[in-house]
């Protein structure tokens, strides 16, 4: 398995070649470098899958951790020592496929969405830089690895989400999204430093006796770490980044903030998922609340946004709440008993990066077409963009959970987790997946049944896009119909060991009927010329819809905590110390060496004799000092 | 009379003392750098006194009047290459003019 150091060096060459020649390329070569190396990625990645899922399991029953490649970086003391490899694993065999195959496309796709765009070289370049990074991040041997790799990815987001660098509102988004995920990473760091300082190592796999050394300090370390996976993946109050990150190429929204970057949060948790479980149940246990309350909470608002993107970027971070909650109901390694979730959010990573993907990339076919993010300004397109209303159908039909698409297989697991952990969960689980069918349904008629824009379509008739964009989609809607009967427990489960998925009809049946009954629903209030209904119930509830309209106001919430707590309180008074103080301080020492030399300087008054005269008046003192002395 | 060390050292304190106060109340360069070879020559003949009535089997005081003569030398060169200079400079020799180097 030597050639995976390809996987990693491919895309970082090419970043560098895009980075520092790309402007002297024309658009098509430097598209070509990227998406061709990226093909290559993508091809060895699937030959890695392959070979690692075919090849024989150890004695115990599961797939072999490797590590082909390890060398030493930083090393502190002979146990403590940071690394730089690549580790594979069922989960990270697994990411590989899902990060290459969606950024494969999302290349591909660029070529017709970015067409003629100022800065198609640099674009590529940053596309590039941020698919290095994330598989870096998966394929990390440590958690320092993970941590700088993490750090990458977070950099190339800020500077794909201000790719449109002269809109103010891009330049905001971009900062936002920096600063929010920057100050979740700082409670990863100082997790990481815990266990580093406690555990004496950084590996994923401490032996017994540095277990015994961390003690009661390894849920509190755990904890901060999942506090960084939480901020990543915009979980409730860190999400607010996300949403505004849609100011970027919606490419870029599809590949990074919702089916790759996104789930780092998720992959995360999975990867200390043997810690959790084993030494800090209860942190595992606060990450399905937090997740359940975030899937709830995105799914409110996600039935009230206008902006096609917007109500895609709620729509992820619901999703995401499905993978921790899938991730947090687990009790045990063992998916027979308690650790199904493990098993489930991976499958459902996997499938929601796929049918996410495609969403977001339709959704760019259609902005492509009418020039606008706007929901009003949409409908009735499903006669002119017949592909993208098909396979955004299909999308929706899978991330609504209807059978025979991905999403009903993966959700159904989720569910069926949630049910073994508790009842109450279980049935907020399913309501929500309910909400999800509602929303999305609302999204699909809202853009290609209804209402025609017959003003916008009279200068400019909107058409289907380009074989390089339409080509993604159909490949995503393929994967999407298939994936749902790949045998995944058979190669990632919480132990290892093979897993038959085989569905629960209780929690199938009542999914399927939640779901059918929210679409049926949706169809009656959104499928028509006319909204009657739905324009009733924002009247009848204006607050409540204008509420989530505003995202319950959390937006709103932060930049009162920030602005009039942290400024006023903490930052007015620092600055304040820092000007009168510090900087007062540096005044007064630089104005006394100035005054000492203004009074000094008389005496330098050009004559000869004058100078000689304070010479001799030394010698006479020095003179007598000796003679006393 | 016999002559006694004191003796030479009067005559080199009075050159000394002629010295510093030629120094500091001539206004030329040049008188300027006539009593700084004042000076310069007093130490020689201490040196050379010293070495004569106090180890008058070594040469050392002797060798450092030497270095002295030679080194007054080269300084007379100098001092009048910058003396000709500042008055081409400058049309004048008198330090109370020089005053140009005043921080």
């Amino acid at each position: 398995m030597d050639y995976t150091i390809l996987i990693l060096a491919l895309p970082a060459l090419s970043f560098l070649v895009l980075a520092l020649a790309g402007m002297k390329m024309s658009h098509r070569v430097a598209g070509m470098l990227g998406t061709l190396s990226l093909g290559i990625v993508a091809v060895l990645s699937y030959m890695t899958a392959f070979s690692y899922f075919t090849a024989e399991r150890t004695s115990e029953g599961v797939y072999p951790t490797l590590e082909p490649w390890n060398f030493e970086w930083l090393p502190f003391t002979s146990s403590l020592h940071i690394d730089m490899g690549i580790l594979l694993d069922p989960i990270s065999v697994m990411m590989l496929v899902v990060i290459s195959t969606v950024s494969l496309m999302v290349h591909i796709y660029s070529f017709g969405y970015m067409k003629g765009e100022v800065g198609f070289q640099r674009y590529y370049a940053f596309l590039s830089l941020f698919t290095f990074s994330m598989l870096g991040l998966v394929v990390a041997t440590n958690i320092f690895q993970m941590y700088v790799f993490w750090e990458l990815v977070g950099v190339s987001s800020y500077l794909l989400i201000g790719f449109y660098y002269t809109k103010p509102e891009a330049i905001a988004a971009s900062k936002k999204a920096f600063i929010v995920t920057r100050f979740a990473d700082l409670g990863f760091l100082i997790g990481i430093l815990i266990y580093g300082y406690y555990m004496n190592t950084f590996t994923f796999t401490p032996t017994e006796e540095q277990l015994m050394h961390a003690g009661m300090v390894l849920p509190w370390a755990l904890g901060l770490m999942f506090v960084g996976g939480a901020g990543k993946s915009a979980m409730f109050p860190l999400h607010i980044w996300l949403p505004d990150a849609m100011e970027g190429p919606t490419p870029v929204s599809a590949l990074i903030h919702a089916a790759t970057m996104v789930v780092a949060g998720v992959y995360l948790v999975a990867r200390m998922f043997p810690l959790f479980i084993g030494f800090a149940p209860n942190a595992l246990h606060m990450v399905a609340y937090v997740g359940a309350f975030t899937a709830f909470y995105a799914a409110a608002v996600a039935c009230a946004q206008s902006d096609i993107k917007r109500v895609l970027a709620f729509s992820t971070i619901s999703q995401i709440g499905f993978m921790m909650v899938a991730l947090g109901v687990c009790t045990a390694a063992d998916p027979h008993e308690g650790g199904l979730g493990y098993m489930a959010g991976m499958f459902h990573l996997f499938t929601h990066a796929m049918f996410k993907a495609l969403l977001f990339l339709g959704a760019g076919c259609i902005i492509h077409a009418v020039h606008s993010n706007e929901m009003e300004t949409m409908g009735g397109l499903r006669k002119y963009m017949p592909i993208t209303h098909i396979t955004f159908l299909i999308a929706c039909l899978a991330i609504a959970g209807i059978p025979p698409f991905s999403g009903f297989f993966s959700k159904d697991e989720i569910l069926t987790a949630c049910f073994q952990f508790s009842p109450v969960i279980g049935w907020v689980m399913t309501i929500i997946a309910g909400m999800t069918a509602f929303y999305m349904f609302r999204l699909y008629y809202g853009i290609f049944w209804g209402k025609e824009n017959k003003e916008l379509h009279e200068h400019h008739t909107p058409h289907e896009s380009p074989l390089s964009m339409t080509f993604p989609l159909m490949f995503l809607a393929l994967i999407t119909l298939v994936a749902g009967f790949i045998p995944f427990g058979h190669y990632v489960s919480s132990n290892g060991h093979a897993y038959d998925i085989h569905l629960d009809w209780s929690v199938a049946g009542t999914s399927i009927v939640v779901a059918v009954i929210a679409i049926a629903l949706a169809t009656w209030m959104y499928a028509r010329e006319k909204q009657p209904v739905a324009e009733m119930l924002a009247k009848r509830f204006s607050t409540l819809h204008r509420a989530a309209y505003r995202r319950f106001y959390m937006d709103e919430i932060w930049m009162f905590v920030t602005k009039r707590i942290i400024f006023r309180c903490i930052s007015t008074p620092l600055a304040w110390f820092d000007r009168h103080v510090v900087d007062q301080f540096m005044n007064f020492m630089a104005w006394s060496t100035n005054a000492a030399g203004e009074s000094a300087q008389p005496i330098q008054n050009g004559r000869i004799q004058s100078y000689t005269q304070w010479f001799l008046g030394g010698i006479v003192v020095l003179t007598i000092i000796l003679l006393i002395f | 009379m016999e002559i006694h060390v004191i003796h030479y050292l009067i005559i080199s304190t009075v050159m000394m003392f002629c010295g510093i106060y030629g120094f500091f109340t001539r206004r030329n360069l040049l008188a300027l750098l006539i009593s700084v070879e004042l000076m310069l020559n007093a130490t020689n003949i201490n040196f050379a006194v010293f070495n004569r009535y106090l180890f008058p089997d070594q040469l050392e005081g002797h060798f450092f009047s030497l270095f002295g003569i030679a080194i007054a030398a080269a300084e007379t060169a100098v001092a009048i290459a910058i003396i000709i200079n500042v008055y081409r400079n400058v049309k004048q020799v008198l330090t109370d003019d020089i005053t140009d180097l005043k921080g």
